[in-house]
């Protein structure tokens, strides 16, 4: 069935989501215009944050505007989104320092121990070979 | 005796609330259920957070909350800018080194997300002694003025979060 929307809600979600459309359109653009990957990686790790959250929002207000309850599934969602964007962004970040970079090209970490992603031997975790624990004993150091 | 039913009452507490969330609508029933996963879910993992992080201002989290809000907007915002008007030979993309004070390991993730879900900055990589942070800015004519917006804006109010 068909729920009719009062004229400030229909103005309100029709805003949100003509924001949202434009975020989104310019986030995609920027993944075209820029120049190399690791430049192409901030435009939708942002553009499309507010492109989704802008959908999100109208999402709540119609639901507001037609049942007159408040829907909250969509904070979880904008939860979950803001959560995972950095985690793949850094993922993406991490294959161009291996395949685009080299540590020379890179700025000179502090106290000259280097960057994690280089340093295969070093202390980051789960690179370092830990060696296997003892039958029948529990190991504790990582 | 705490505790020993209730290890982690923050991880309880945000568990009833993501299960309302989930189930949309407040109902008695739902509330039983979001309870009960608040009390079992803490009790089973309890081995997988040997040493749990602690809060020191509950309330100042809330308010860095907003504040990652409002720069993520006019993260946005400037994003937008840049893609749209600026040619790409006017770009002045550049590797930030920021050393960190902050310490512990759920202090160094927050702000790692923070960088990059604001202006025109991504994290990429963490020194190998977890002393500071490599972030790539996509239009930095002055490298210092994002780092030391870094430090004081996120830096400084985490430090004062987590203990």
């Amino acid at each position: 069935m068909t729920h009719d929307l009062p004229l400030w809600g229909e103005i309100t979600v029709t805003v949100f989501l003509i924001v949202a459309g434009l975020f989104a359109l310019v986030g995609s653009i920027g993944l075209v215009k820029l120049p190399d990957p690791i430049t192409r990686l901030h435009a939708p790790t942002k553009a499309t944050t507010l492109g989704v959250g802008g959908v999100l929002i109208a999402s709540m207000v119609y639901v507001f505007a037609t049942e007159g309850r408040v829907s909250m599934h969509e904070l979880l969602i904008t939860l979950f989104l803001l959560l995972t964007a950095p985690i793949s962004a850094l993922f993406i970040a991490k294959v161009h320092l291996h395949l685009r970079e080299t540590p020379d090209t890179l700025p000179e970490a502090p106290d000259s121990v280097g960057w994690a992603g280089y340093a295969a031997d070093g202390p980051a975790r789960g690179v370092r070979e830990v060696p296997p624990p003892e039958p029948g004993t529990t190991s504790t150091s990582i | 005796m705490l505790s020993r039913f209730l290890p982690h009452p923050l991880l309880s507490l945000t568990l009833v609330v993501a299960w309302m969330l989930l189930v949309n609508q407040i109902t008695v029933n739902s509330l039983v259920f979001a309870v009960i996963l608040g009390l079992v879910i803490p009790v089973i993992t309890r081995p997988y957070w040997p040493d749990m992080p602690r809060l020191r201002h509950p309330f100042r989290a809330i308010e860095y909350v907003f504040v990652v809000l409002y720069d993520i907007v006019k993260a946005n915002i400037e994003v937008a800018l840049i893609v749209l008007f600026k040619p790409n030979r006017d770009l002045r993309p550049a590797w930030i080194t920021v050393p960190l004070d902050v310490r512990s390991p759920e202090a160094i993730t927050m702000l790692a997300g923070t960088i990059t879900l604001t202006p025109g900055t991504v994290s990429c990589d963490l020194a190998a002694n977890g002393h500071a942070v490599l972030i790539h800015a996509l239009h930095a004519p002055d490298p210092d003025v994002v780092r030391d917006t870094i430090k004081q804006r996120y830096e400084r109010r985490l430090k004062e979060i987590f203990a």
